[in-house]
């Protein structure tokens, strides 16, 4: 092999790059795509690296068919990933769908540009926040992180490989243009410093027609092909067994149940967020790139003498409601920021309006991060 | 008194016991075609791997073939099954689906992995209707036909679909009815011994929203229609384009070599990993 | 060194993202500081708008995005048009004097660098980036030259190495 799997090392990286070395370092062998601004850089830096160190990128037709695709694979064993921007995803809706229904893990990349439609694709806005939990028809839980920089672009997408392999169901990186693109010095552990997950496979030899493959709270182990599991995988409403059944509702409520279970039951295990609000009266909730305006606009306020904390979405689904509570029966006064007109701003304020009040505030020019200042002079409006 | 078990039988899904198929539909007949050919290959169902999208016939292999089966979302089987060939090159990887499924929705899957000449068997059950639906205009039914969605006559040209597959560079195309289940089958151990993307088409019956709602007549009707107006590849050759109006032109459409994907992502991996080819 | 803000303004095919990628793997990779390099361009493969910008500080940076240029690095005429009004007090504009010629006067430092007629003496107008960024460093010690040097060596093309560190360094030797 010419190159090496894992680039142990120091880099002053870009995001999207970092994010296709986080694929490579996970044990992912396998990707599909279609280009896309601002998320090529991914599939050209897996194309140009895969087939060194074992693996392969397909080119295809479209997005529809990149998620077809690593959906396939990933129920041959493989770890599968994708990477594209909201109109890709807004294609691959249906299958996201079918992913989730048939407990499949991989790995889907939104580096979120300038929308609604083919908007401004190399602007950074992170307007697909709630598509990728509700776009697809029906009830369903994802996955999703929200890196704020190269590094994490890394570690989110190796911990992204890990959460869907563990819980078999798609795992979201929601970056956008701006980090992406963002070049930073990024860290790349090892080989034994990085935790790498394998999903749990039946018992070799096992009687296929006692494997329970599916519909489990805690995860069942998944039947993959070329095994000799026989297995029978529809996304039409089916049983533990993959049995088929279309005529009976209460079939209907435990498949959509037990799916969504699966990763609700797990969410203190999932759910990661930054804490640092301790004797704050104001508390400032963001995630991705806007979380490190404000950092620096609570220490800021910190040195005009306001008490000023912060609160960072790791994980913006399963959405951690328990922890923006608890964070809100202790601080007085909750700012939303986001890069968006408000899309978890309505999830936070469900979380925490009882508490405390909860304000939002847009950057001043969607697609650019709020300038410190203009948060600065929110905190001391909303403090009078 | 010794039972008489279908020596095909042991291929089918423990636990399955009936079937969604309306009587007199052509789906058993081809199902029966592509596990007689597994069968005298001398394969096992575990050498396969089967994809199917969305529609009547989607539902051949899935749940009834006692074998690994991803039954995919409307119009993305073969799209699928990329992905699948890619982890399990070494496999057989088979699509069964509807000309609904295959050459409207998923129309774009269809032409692209032909081009590829990604290794994969493609058996497209051609019924010129969308069944599971209750009988709409599909993009093979024929001018003038009255559907639910057509009720004043069709009024679109119609796709050629082993035409259209073999123009996006199939090296392997034959097309039969389902009067023809011995030749299909022929056709069926061929196209999975080939090295490429081999696609049949199987013009097949719908006696209940096609026989029953155009004037077409029962299966027996519909087959013995198939009988009359099937012309083999060599006949054809003879014939002018008026001739052939109506006709269908059945037998083996194309059969050539030319370079497969999964084989050259070998050499390409070669390459690129410093190793000789 | 305190957080110094830089913005790199020009228009696409003169190097702005390279120029700014060169201050960031200096500072991390060469000179022990925290680097950020951000970017904006538009569709436009070659001749549209391109904006690079780079924050370097000794400390981790926490604000990713470059709010008021101490330094405004201007490849294009249109660049000064565009981002002038950014510049903090005091800051420092740096211009190809080949390409922007009229710069207001104001709360600010001008070092015009007849950048693209040196670089076309070093054999490439494409350089005319590295020219000014030697003048920038020898204006003002934001990094250290072998850092910069060492930053060239590892991001451009093997075959384009000597092109730029010779203009690199034809930069360095400009009179200011």
């Amino acid at each position: 092999m010419k190159g090496k799997r894992i680039l142990t090392g120091k880099y002053f990286m870009m995001g999207n790059t970092a994010c296709a070395e986080g694929a490579i370092a996970a044990g992912c062998e396998l990707a599909a795509g279609y280009p896309i601004t601002p998320a090529t850089e991914i599939a050209n830096r897996l194309a140009e690296r895969f087939p060194q160190v074992g693996g392969v990128f397909l080119q295809v037709e479209d997005e529809i068919s990149a998620i077809a695709a690593i959906i396939g694979a990933s129920w041959t064993g493989k770890k599968v990933i994708t990477a594209t921007s909201g109109p890709g995803i807004s294609l691959m809706l249906e299958n996201i769908g079918f992913a989730v229904g048939v407990e499949t893990p991989c790995v889907i990349v939104n580096v979120q540009r300038g929308a609604p439609t083919t908007g401004m694709p190399t602007a950074g806005v992170t307007g697909d926040m709630v598509q990728v939990k509700r776009g697809s028809h029906g009830d369903y839980e994802i996955i999703a992180l929200c890196p704020s920089s190269p590094q994490e672009m890394f570690d989110h997408t190796v911990l992204a490989f890990n959460y869907a392999e563990k819980y078999r169901t798609p795992v979201f990186i929601l970056s956008d243009a701006f980090v992406g693109h963002m070049r930073e010095e990024v860290v790349i552990p090892p080989p034994e410093q990085i935790e790498t997950v394998y999903r749990k496979l039946p018992e070799p030899g096992t009687d296929p027609t006692q494997i329970k493959g599916f519909l489990d709270e805690d995860v069942a182990p998944m039947p993959i092909f070329g095994r000799g599991f026989k297995a029978h995988v529809t996304s039409s409403c089916h049983d533990e067994y993959g049995k088929r059944n279309l005529s009976d509702v209460s079939a209907l409520d435990h498949f959509v149940r037990k799916l969504s279970n699966k990763i609700l039951k797990h969410k203190d295990e999932i759910i990661r967020v930054e804490k640092n609000y301790q004797d704050a009266e104001v508390v400032l909730v963001s995630y991705g790139a806007v979380s490190r305006a404000a950092a620096m606009a609570a220490l800021r306020a910190g040195e005009e003498g306001l008490a000023v904390g912060t609160f960072r979405l790791i994980t913006a689904w399963p959405f951690p409601e328990e922890e923006i509570e608890k964070m809100a029966r202790k601080a007085k006064k909750i700012i939303v920021l986001e890069n968006n007109l408000g899309q978890l701003y309505p999830y936070i304020k469900a979380a925490a309006a009882h508490y405390a009040d909860v304000y939002f505030l847009p950057p001043r020019v969607l697609g650019e991060i709020h300038d410190p200042e203009n948060i600065l002079k929110k905190i001391r409006e909303v403090i009078q | 008194m010794s039972e008489l078990i279908n020596p095909l039988h042991r291929f089918i899904r423990p636990g399955v016991t009936s079937t969604t198929n309306c009587p007199g539909c052509g789906n058993g007949i081809v199902a029966q075609a592509i596990l007689r050919a597994i069968d005298e290959l001398s394969m096992d169902l575990d050498d396969c791997v089967f994809a199917s999208g969305i529609g009547c016939s989607a539902w051949v292999p899935s749940p009834f073939f006692n074998a690994d089966v991803l039954h995919t979302t409307h119009g993305r089987p073969i799209a699928f099954a990329l992905g699948i060939k890619m982890g399990l090159p070494q496999k057989k990887v088979m699509v069964v689906s509807g000309d609904g499924d295959l050459a409207a929705i998923g129309g774009n899957h269809l032409i692209h992995n032909a081009r590829r000449n990604v290794e994969m068997t493609v058996i497209c059950l051609n019924n010129s209707i969308y069944g599971m639906t209750g009988g709409q205009a599909a993009p093979t039914t024929p001018m003038g036909l009255k559907t639910t969605t057509t009720p004043y006559g069709a009024y679109e040209n119609t796709f050629d679909i082993s035409n259209l597959v073999i123009a996006a560079g199939a090296s392997f195309v034959a097309r039969w009815t389902t009067y023809h289940p011995r030749q299909l089958t022929a056709s069926i151990k061929k196209a999975i011994r080939k090295k490429g993307f081999s696609f049949i088409e199987v013009i097949t019956q719908c006696p209940v929203q096609y026989g029953r709602k155009t004037g077409s007549g029962s299966a027996v009707e519909m087959l013995r229609e198939y009988k009359e107006k099937s012309v083999s590849v060599k006949e054809a050759a003879k014939l002018s384009e008026e001739d052939l109006q109506d006709r269908i032109i059945v037998g083996e459409l194309i059969d050539k070599e030319k370079p497969e994907m999964v084989e050259e992502i070998m050499k390409m991996k070669k390459r690129a990993s410093g190793e000789n080819s | 060194m305190n957080r110094t803000e830089i913005l790199v303004g020009g228009v696409g095919g003169q190097g702005v993202i390279l120029t700014g990628i060169l201050l960031g793997t200096a500072a991390t990779l060469f000179d022990g500081k925290k680097a950020v390099q951000t970017q904006a361009y538009s569709s436009e493969q070659r001749g549209g708008m391109a904006r690079a910008e780079v924050i370097l500080s000794s400390e981790a940076i926490t604000d990713p995005q470059v709010r008021k240029p101490d330094i405004l690095i201007a490849l294009a005429e249109d660049a000064v048009i565009r981002h002038l009004k950014k510049i903090k007090p005091q800051g420092l504009l740096v211009i190809d004097s080949d390409l922007a010629q009229e710069v207001k006067p104001g709360d600010y430092q001008v070092l015009k660098v007849p950048a693209t007629s040196m670089a076309e003496q070093e054999g490439n107008i494409v350089v005319a980036n590295l020219i000014i960024l030697g003048a920038l460093i020898k204006k003002t010690g934001l990094l250290s030259v072998p850092a910069m040097e060492k930053a060239i060596e590892v991001s451009v093309p093997p075959k384009a190495k000597a092109l730029n560190l010779n203009a690199f360094r034809r930069g360095l030797e400009f009179k200011i």
